[in-house]
């Protein structure tokens, strides 16, 4: 039982955060190609930004989440979204749409959202620091949830913490929201309307000015959240969402390219295998340690990989998607 | 006033012409056709209609205000729907959400619309829950005309709506387009089957070269023996 409750721990528990954080991640990346058909690389680092954004506000209004009772930069979440937001439409304007108004093709769009990369995380860089830094300021830490199952001889307890609380409560909500979004509102419906055939949104009227602004604000708002829980799930550092970006732009594929209901499985999918992948699966054996066969009994480690070739992981998921099902999980746009 | 008027008609695409001073005249309630061989501009005429297309000379107006070069929203708001030949329909969204997208100027209108688009195609009615992209080619025709009748259109573009229909898809087509009609919309649409097209036409515009060649009613153009012989195949 110790065993399950240590797979628990470190599978279940882990990859559900890993899963969200690409989920989230994914549905952004998802939604401005299905609209703007380009792979926007700079969605990383808007994450990064909306976290960055929670830092300062932190930073300026310390110890407003003790007047509600939950952690302080969870309370400056909303506000950073409405920023990220902003910062999505006007990077959009700045930089993508006089582009657009060029007729590019879409790689020209691509290697622009990569100078935004950099200049995200320059300006980051230039404000935050390099360093790795708390977003826990001024006497507040992060609750840690020991739930002790009440099993005879069960020692260890099930281990949470509060921001992977708030963080499968936000992308439950999230999920939820987007599904209403995409298939009740009248907005939402022209959104699907427009990645299906532009023209003929074009044609019947639909502003599709106001739906590109309408995906930067979901996606920047989501990358904030994403951004914000993971900065608070371990700490924030300028570069953390970047590396982030192989694995969401894995989970956006495996779910099939612009299908938002695909990037979230997508997401789920990467981030079990990824802690699949270096799972220690010899706990689990130590139960069976007496009928099994000694070389098995004896070895320390059962990881498929190691932990600190996790990033291949996403990688491999890539590459075996593209050659095997190359419209992904749900039948995604053809790139 | 004239519900639709193109005077000296000139455009084309990349600096090419393909409209080479084309005049046409459609009065409320009527059904103008526009046929001529392939090439002809006949699309292209539609599509300068609707704004995609620039007009480089010449005039189009819409109940004596000019309208050429306005962006497709803006025609919309203006009362004008129009139903491309190809990929007419939204393939993942639903009929009704189809039909849905054709008001989204006019959300107001949704309730009442939805209610008379059913009534002219009933099969949509039955069907409003699927993908449109699972229909077949006949019904999605349905789905493109519904579209664009939701936002009330005075005047209503088709371009070739019965391509590649059977003949009895055809035919119900023709028989809507005739209703719609008489429901006080003005049409203007090109058709490759002229024959059956011209039978139905107040007007009929027959185009060569970008140019008109025969301006006339529809049952005059299709008496005309020089019609006939050069563009009726007889």
């Amino acid at each position: 039982m110790n065993e399950l409750v240590f797979f628990i721990n470190n599978v279940l528990i882990a990859g559900s955060v890993s899963g969200s954080i690409y989920a989230i991640g994914a549905v952004g990346v998802t939604l401005v190609f299905s609209i703007m058909r380009f792979a926007h690389f700079a969605h990383a680092d808007m994450m990064t930004f909306g976290a960055f954004m929670v830092l300062l506000l932190t930073l300026a209004f310390p110890g407003v989440g003790g007047v509600v009772g939950l952690p302080t930069p969870v309370v400056m979440l909303p506000l950073a979204i409405a920023l990220t937001a902003l910062l999505a439409v006007g990077i959009d304007r700045a930089f993508y749409k006089p582009l657009r108004a060029h007729g590019v093709k879409p790689i020209v769009l691509v290697i622009g959202s990569l100078g935004v990369t950099l200049m995200l995380q320059g300006l980051i860089r230039l404000f935050a620091g390099t360093g790795a830094q708390n977003l826990y300021l001024a006497g507040e830490r992060k609750e840690i949830y020991r739930i002790a199952l009440p099993i005879e001889g069960v020692r260890a307890p099930i281990v949470i913490t509060e921001p992977q609380i708030i963080l499968f409560v936000l992308t439950v909500t999230a999920v939820v929201g987007l599904h209403l979004f995409l298939n009740r509102s009248r907005l939402g419906k022209a959104m699907r309307a427009m990645s299906d055939n532009p023209d003929l949104a074009r044609a019947s009227g639909i502003n599709t000015n106001t739906i590109v602004a309408v995906t930067w604000v979901i996606a920047g708002g989501l990358a904030a959240i994403a951004g914000t829980l993971l900065s608070l799930d371990v700490t924030f550092k300028p570069d953390l969402s970047f590396f982030l970006l192989l694995p969401i732009f894995a989970a956006a594929i495996v779910g099939g390219v612009g299908h938002p209901y695909g990037a979230i499985a997508g997401g789920f999918v990467v981030g079990f295998a990824e802690t699949l992948a270096v799972f220690n699966w010899s706990v689990l054996l130590r139960p069976f340690r007496d009928s099994l066969p000694e070389w098995l009994a004896q070895a320390g480690n059962l990881a498929f990989v190691g932990t600190e070739y996790k990033i291949v992981v996403p990688f491999f998921i890539l590459v075996a998607i593209l050659v095997w099902r190359p419209t992904g999980i749900f039948k995604g746009k053809v790139i | 006033m004239p519900l639709l008027e193109a005077r000296d008609v000139y455009g084309g695409y990349g600096g090419m012409n393909i409209l080479n001073g084309v005049n046409m005249t459609i009065e409320a309630d009527e059904v103008g056709v526009i046929v001529g061989p392939n090439g002809a501009g006949k699309s292209t005429m539609l599509k300068a209609v609707f704004g995609l297309l620039t007009v480089s000379q010449g005039e189009i107006l819409l109940r004596g205000e000019p309208i050429h070069n306005l962006p497709p929203n803006k025609l919309v708001q203006k009362g004008m729907g129009f139903v491309p030949q190809e990929k007419n329909v939204f393939p993942s969204l639903t009929v009704k959400e189809n039909l849905e997208m054709g008001a989204f100027l006019k959300p107001g209108n949704v309730k009442r619309m939805l209610k008379k688009v059913y009534e002219f195609f009933p099969p949509l009615y039955d069907k409003r829950h699927q993908p449109a992209g699972e229909l077949s080619g006949g019904q999605r025709q349905m789905v493109a005309m519904g579209r664009a009748l939701m936002a009330e259109p005075e005047i209503l573009l088709l371009d070739e709506p019965t391509a590649g229909l059977s003949p009895l898809y055809m035919n119900e087509i023709f028989e809507r387009v005739k209703e719609i009609n008489a429901a006080g919309v003005g049409i203007l649409m090109v058709e490759q089957n002229a024959k059956q097209a011209l039978a139905i036409a107040d007007k009929g515009f027959v185009l060569a070269a970008g140019q008109n060649r025969f301006t006339d009613t529809g049952a005059a153009l299709l008496a005309d023996p020089e019609v006939a012989k050069s563009f009726l195949g007889g």
